[in-house]
C-alpha cells in the first residue's frame, strides 16, 4: 500500500507535467500565428490526429481482448455504416457500433 | 468581468450565449458514452488494486487524462519510482502539444476561461471540436462541451468507486466507444477539409508505429505523422515559389 505522500507526488506530477504540454505550445505558437507553416499544419493536422486516434484505440481495444478481434472490426464497420446511412448522428453511431462490440464481446466469450 | 466575456464572445455570432452552451452539452453527449464508462473502470480499478477512494477523483481532476489514468493506477499500486511516473506521463500526454495547432483557444477570452480550455484540452474535446466547421464555433459551446466532458469523468470515476468490488464480473468492452467516436470523427472531419494526403500520411504512419512500437505506437504515430507533414509543407512551399518564378 503505497504511502499518502507518495500518491501526492505522483498527483503534483501527472497535473504539472499534463497541464504543461497542453499550454506551452500555445504560449510559442501565439508568436508564429502568422507563419505559413504553421497555417499549414492547423488544417493538415486534424483528419490524421484523428485517425491516429481511431486506429490506436482500435488497437488498444484489440490488445486488451484478441479473441474479440473480429468483433472490433465488425463493430467499426457498423459505426461506419450506420454514421453514413442514418445522416451522421454521432451518438446513433457511436451507440449502435459499441452495443454491437459489447454484446459479442460478452455473449460469445 | 464575467458579463464582459459574455456580450464579447456572443456579440459576433448570430445565435444567442444560451444556444451555444446547449449546442455544447448536445456535443459532449457522443464523447461522455466513451467518456462515462471509462470513468466507472477507471474507480473499479482504483478499488480493486487496493488503492484509497479519493484518489479515483483526485487522479481525474489532476489529470484529466483518461488513458493516462488507467496506467498510472497500476505503477502508483507497485510504487514505481517517481522518475519512472515522470517519464510515462511525459510519453503518454506528449500528444497534445499538437492540439495546439487547431484547437480554437482564440475564441476564449477571459483569462480564467482560457486556463481551464487549457487544462482540459482531452483528446475528445479536441477531437469534438475538430470536426465543428469554423462559423458554428464559439467560447461558450467549447467551454461547456469542456466542463460537461469532466463531469462524466469524474461522475463515472465516482460510480466505479461506489460499484467497488461488488460487481461479480464488469461489463467488458465499453471502451470501444472511444474507438467508434474517434472513427466517426474522422469521417466528419474529412468530408468537411477533403484531406486525403494528410489521411494517407496519418495511415503510413500509424501502420510503421504499429510494427515497430506496438507498445507506444500513438507517440511514434503522432512523431511520424508530424514529421511527415514537415517534409510536405517544405514540397509545397517550393512547388509554390516554382510557379511564382514561371508566371
Amino acid at each position: 500500500m503505497p504511502s499518502t505522500a507518495y500518491l501526492i507526488a505522483v498527483l503534483a506530477i501527472v497535473f504539472s507535467i499534463t497541464l504543461a504540454l497542453r499550454a506551452v505550445p500555445f504560449a510559442v505558437l501565439g508568436r508564429l500565428r502568422g507563419s505559413a507553416i504553421v497555417q499549414r499544419l492547423a488544417v493538415w493536422m486534424p483528419v490524421g490526429i484523428l485517425a491516429i486516434l481511431a486506429v490506436t484505440a482500435l488497437h488498444g481495444t484489440i490488445t486488451a481482448d484478441a479473441h474479440g478481434t473480429w468483433y472490433a472490426l465488425l463493430a467499426v464497420a457498423v459505426t461506419v455504416g450506420v454514421h453514413l446511412a442514418f445522416g451522421r448522428r454521432t451518438i446513433l453511431s457511436v451507440g449502435a457500433g459499441t452495443a454491437v462490440y459489447v454484446v459479442l464481446l460478452n455473449a460469445c466469450a | 468581468m464575467q458579463q464582459d466575456v459574455l456580450t464579447r464572445s456572443a456579440a459576433p455570432a448570430p445565435t444567442t450565449r444560451r444556444t451555444q452552451l446547449a449546442e455544447g452539452v448536445r456535443d459532449s453527449f457522443s464523447a461522455g458514452l466513451g467518456i462515462f464508462p471509462l470513468g466507472i473502470a477507471l474507480g473499479l480499478l482504483i478499488i480493486q488494486a487496493g488503492l484509497p477512494w479519493w484518489l479515483t477523483p483526485a487522479l481525474s481532476l489532476a489529470a484529466f487524462a483518461g488513458s493516462l489514468e488507467l496506467l498510472l493506477v497500476g505503477m502508483m499500486a507497485t510504487v514505481t519510482p517517481l522518475a519512472a511516473v515522470a517519464l510515462t506521463v511525459l510519453v503518454v500526454n506528449f500528444r497534445h502539444v499538437f492540439y495546439a495547432f487547431s484547437f480554437p483557444l482564440h475564441l476564449v477570452k477571459h483569462p480564467v476561461a482560457k486556463a481551464y480550455a487549457v487544462y482540459a484540452m482531452i483528446d475528445e474535446a479536441y477531437a469534438v471540436n475538430a470536426s465543428l466547421p469554423e462559423h458554428e464555433r464559439s467560447a461558450p459551446r467549447l467551454l461547456a462541451m469542456q466542463i460537461a466532458c469532466e463531469t462524466y469523468w469524474v461522475g463515472g470515476g465516482l460510480v466505479g468507486v461506489a460499484l467497488g468490488a461488488a460487481l461479480p464480473a464488469p461489463i467488458k468492452g465499453l471502451e470501444f466507444a472511444l474507438c467508434a467516436l474517434f472513427t466517426v470523427l474522422t469521417l466528419d472531419a474529412f468530408r468537411s477539409r477533403k484531406e486525403l494526403p494528410s489521411l494517407l500520411l496519418a495511415g503510413g504512419s500509424v501502420t510503421v508505429a504499429l510494427v515497430l512500437t506496438p507498445g507506444m505506437a500513438m507517440f511514434t504515430a503522432l512523431l511520424l505523422f508530424v514529421g511527415l507533414l514537415l517534409v510536405r509543407h517544405a514540397v509545397t512551399a517550393r512547388r509554390t515559389s516554382q510557379e511564382a518564378a514561371h508566371a
